[in-house]
């Protein structure tokens, strides 16, 4: 169980004069027939003739020797064999740091705004950094042009992206314009929103699909605010998702479950259901095992089976409120049979694994698996099922 | 590495916390049901209550979270609790956006049953004397139109209104026409005992939309019982009309209500089963209301609340049992009463809100041309009570009918919101004030509440369905899918 390689370091960048240090490149193959802008590079693999003269002169080799033979050429390693033609990267000349920020191929794109953010949950699988790092937005503004115009969705994460929301807003302007076939799923905790400014601008982008993923992860403050580690964030939170609704923007609610939130997941889904049945999606979530999640491990674990019972009258509470819900991160086996409909296949393709048993399973073409990332930790009821007919969950 | 808060570092300290409006009833011993300001419900033991009430709350408290879950208490300064109050109380009064939806035509008072429980006063003779004329239904049509309501429901009610066909026959083409020059959507019902039921009645329905509603009390002696008339063939002709008129116009397209005389009260099992094996959409366990010759043939007093209260709670738990098997069949009061107290979505039923539908949610047109407030109202007129009669429509328009004195003074006599102990009843928000019924038994439309009998039933039923709701996961389940 590894997680693909989206960052790394270039075995070597041989930079041509006069290049900048940070640059934003797509892949191309070298037959592309396409016309090639400045931002283009040819992506040659295992050792595959480098061709000459591309109008941009930039290479992007991966595997093979690393010839270097002309300016302008980046040799990467084997760990990024995955990237192929259309895929997006970002290259810095002098640290060799090379990172994956659009896999056209991929339905889960998603790029990192910020690592700034005013919470710091007890289970974040992103722990927030106090540092400059504005100039991933203009990476991201520098990557929109050359993703697909026919991908499906992109997600932005965090940190907080809307610490900095007039630049955000920007960058949403831009989506909408250059990308208009593409919904925009931003992860944000949406306190920002309990501020009408701010939710009057993110509605004036009018983009044509937008939404907001927000947590809540009690109806309870003191356990929200534990959670998130910021007192009085359930406040503004719940607040900033009204202030969304009342302008029609679409909203999502994410529960993560872990041993302080799924204790109380039949309440929090009564609640949801009596409050907030407006919003557009809420999502069940099992947890990530990385990040801050493994130094509380003691503290935030939880075997999914001690929860599958309340999980399943939870979702029946919110189904029956007619709240489109799903369960995220949960692999069939720890979940009851009449909430299979509800499991999606949520985790981002680049860190999704099964275990070697799962190749017996019957329900594996369409489980949510596990992640790869962190240190993975299983439910000991997991066991291959032998048949699976989600027609007669 | 890391610098994590324990959670008592994010609990309310001393004086933070304050108390947000709730309600209260107490139950069997010192158990008490609590109900905030838009009605989330929560059975408290009279230790907690009194602990809440005084704010004495630990750290830690799992009385604390189920308090700031039900919105019964916040933190000074929280502004989320009182815009989610806020915007659920809108949403639950939102209904008097659209005044009058339902508009009940009496096309004629005439009857062909002598139904001893019946809350109309029927006439059996006299053709011209009791039927509706096309003119004072066109006017009545034109009433009904002038409403702010977008969404019209025109009803046809008698007597038995198919012995007056021939003018619904004329009425409903005339009142689609005006509808659609009118910009409103237009949805009609006959409520009929299909004994006269024919193929050119159904086909008929069929052509323009009508819903067909009908009564079937049970079993067959029991409804013959009931429903008395020559030939003693209520019940064959009922069960025959709601099979032709499923077979025509689809099983959704008709409907049977049930009455609950005495002879009912020990055989709701019975009851159910005749509606289940009739392939009908669910039940309404209705019971007798003191109106019309329910009241002059003493029937009204023949049971008291509990007794009635008896009778439902045995029919609604052999409902649930059916529907946790496998048959999904909703008793239609518990499902109405639901979903006000799972959801915010106006219901708008009549006799459930506050304030009360007279006028605001239903007027009737009598064959004759008076208005009335509610279908209850028409029928104490008949008794010589003309409290809930509102105008003529030979010389009044909707405008002088809803700003009338009369209806102004009733409605504002309606408001549970502010009526003597209905103010300080933990129902409150699920219920609704019936000033028809309080008029009819105590003579005044506010009443005494510890006195009446719809606020006796009111609150057993509503005290059964929170007690499934929150301690019966499996009839929860159920309850919730009628809701929905």
């Amino acid at each position: 169980m590894k997680p693909l390689a989206l960052s790394g370091r270039a075995i070597a960048v041989n930079a041509r004069e006069g290049a900048p240090n940070h640059q934003v490149l797509r892949l191309v193959t070298p037959a592309d027939p396409r016309v090639r802008g400045p931002q283009d590079a040819v992506l040659v693999k295992g050792g595959g003739s480098v061709p000459t003269g591309p109008p941009s002169g930039l290479v992007v080799q991966v595997g093979g020797e690393a010839t270097l033979a002309e300016p302008g050429t980046i040799c990467l390693g084997d760990e990024f064999d995955y990237l192929a033609a259309g895929d997006v990267i970002a290259v810095h000349a002098d640290s060799r740091r090379v990172r994956t920020l659009y896999r056209r191929a991929s339905r889960h794109n998603s790029f990192l705004t910020t690592e700034r953010c005013n919470h710091y949950c007890l289970m974040c699988s992103q722990p927030p950094k106090n540092i400059d790092d504005r100039w991933l937005l203009d990476e991201i503004a520098a990557a929109l042009p050359l993703v697909d115009p026919a991908t499906r969705s992109f997600g932005l994460t965090g940190g907080e992206p809307l610490l900095q929301w007039e630049r955000l807003v920007a960058l949403l302007a831009q989506a909408r314009d250059v990308l208009p076939n593409t919904a925009v799923h931003v992860l944000t905790n949406g306190r920002a929103f309990a501020s009408p400014e701010i939710a009057d601008a993110w509605a004036a982008i009018a983009h044509p699909d937008l939404s907001a993923g927000i947590p809540i992860y009690a109806a309870v403050d003191s356990i929200h605010d534990y959670v998130v580690q910021a007192e009085g964030a359930f406040d503004e939170t719940v607040l900033g998702v009204l202030r969304l609704k009342e302008r029609r923007q679409r909203v999502e609610i994410r529960v993560v479950l872990h041993s302080i939130t799924a204790p109380r997941i039949v309440e929090t889904a009564t609640w949801l259901a009596r409050n907030l049945p407006f919003v557009d999606h809420v999502a069940l979530m099992g947890l990530e095992n990385t990040g801050f999640a493994i130094a509380n491990d003691a503290l935030l674990w939880i075997d999914p089976i001690e929860y599958r019972a309340s999980l399943a009258r939870a979702v029946d509470i919110l189904d029956a409120a007619r709240v489109p819900t799903s369960i995220y991160n949960l692999p069939y086996c720890v979940l009851e049979r009449p909430v299979w409909p509800f499991a999606a296949q949520s985790i981002s393709d680049w860190k999704n694994a099964y275990l070697p048993q799962c190749d017996q399973c019957a329900a594996k073409r369409s489980c949510a698996g596990f992640f790869s990332t962190g240190r993975p930790k299983q439910s000991r009821a997991i066991e291959p099922l032998r048949t699976f007919d989600l027609t007669q969950a | 590495m890391s610098h994590f808060q324990p959670s008592t570092a994010f609990e309310a300290s001393d004086g933070e916390l304050e108390l947000l409006p709730f309600r209260f009833e107490r139950l069997d011993g010192d158990q008490y049901l609590v109900s905030n300001l838009v009605g989330d419900m929560t059975f408290l033991s009279g230790p907690d209550l009194r602990r809440l009430a005084a704010l004495d709350l630990a750290p830690d408290d799992a009385l604390y979270a189920l308090a700031f879950e039900k919105l019964l208490l916040r933190r000074k300064g929280q502004r989320a609790p009182l815009q989610l109050l806020a915007m659920r109380q809108r949403s639950r009064s939102s209904f008097l956006r659209t005044p009058t939806q339902l508009h009940i035509l009496v096309v004629t008072l005439r009857c062909e049953h002598s139904c001893p429980y019946c809350q109309v006063s029927r006439r059996s003779t006299d053709r011209d004397r009791y039927d509706m004329s096309f003119e004072t239904a066109a006017r009545a049509v034109e009433v009904a139109l002038s409403s702010p309501s977008p969404h019209i429901k025109l009803e046809f009610q008698g007597g038995e209104p198919l012995l007056n066909f021939d003018l619904i026959r004329a009425v409903v083409p005339f009142a689609r026409e005006k509808a659609e020059a009118a910009g409103k959507t237009l949805d009609f019902v006959i409520t009929s005992n299909l004994a006269l039921l024919n193929d050119d009645v159904l086909a008929f329905c069929k052509t323009h939309d009508i819903v067909l509603s009908t009564s079937l009390d049970g079993p067959e002696d029991l409804h013959n019982r009931n429903r008395p008339r020559p030939g003693g063939d209520s019940h064959q002709l009922a069960v025959e009309g709601i099979r032709r008129a499923q077979a025509t116009l689809g099983k959704e397209r008709v409907g049977a209500l049930m009455t609950t005389t005495e002879a009912s009260l020990g055989r709701v099992e019975e009851i159910v089963d005749e509606y289940v094996r009739l392939g009908l959409d669910g039940i309404f366990l209705r019971p007798l209301s003191p109106y019309g010759f329910a009241v002059k043939t003493k029937q009204y007093a023949k049971y008291d609340s509990r007794l009635w209260l008896e009778f439902y709670e045995r029919g609604l738990r052999y409902i649930l049992r059916l529907n946790r098997e496998g048959t999904y069949f909703p008793e239609f009061y518990a499902t109405l009463l639901a979903r006000r107290m799972l959801s915010d979505i106006p219901t708008g039923y009549v006799d459930l809100r506050s304030p009360a539908g007279i006028g605001l949610g239903a007027l009737v047109y009598n064959y004759d041309g008076k208005v009335f407030a509610s279908d209850e109202g028409r029928m104490l007129a008949e008794m010589g009570d003309r409290t809930f009669e509102l105008g003529d429509l030979a010389t009044d328009d909707y405008a002088s009918i809803i700003l009338s004195d009369k209806l102004i003074d009733l409605v504002g006599r309606s408001l549970t919101q502010c009526a003597p102990q209905c103010s300080s009843c933990a129902f409150e928000p699920h219920c609704g004030a019936d000033p028809v019924y309080h008029h009819a038994t105590q003579t005044d439309p506010v009443g005494i509440k510890p006195l009446s009998g719809f606020c006796a039933r009111q609150k057993g039923i509503m005290t059964l369905l929170v007690d499934l709701l929150e301690n019966s996961p499996e009839d929860a389940a159920v309850l919730r899918r009628w809701a929905a």
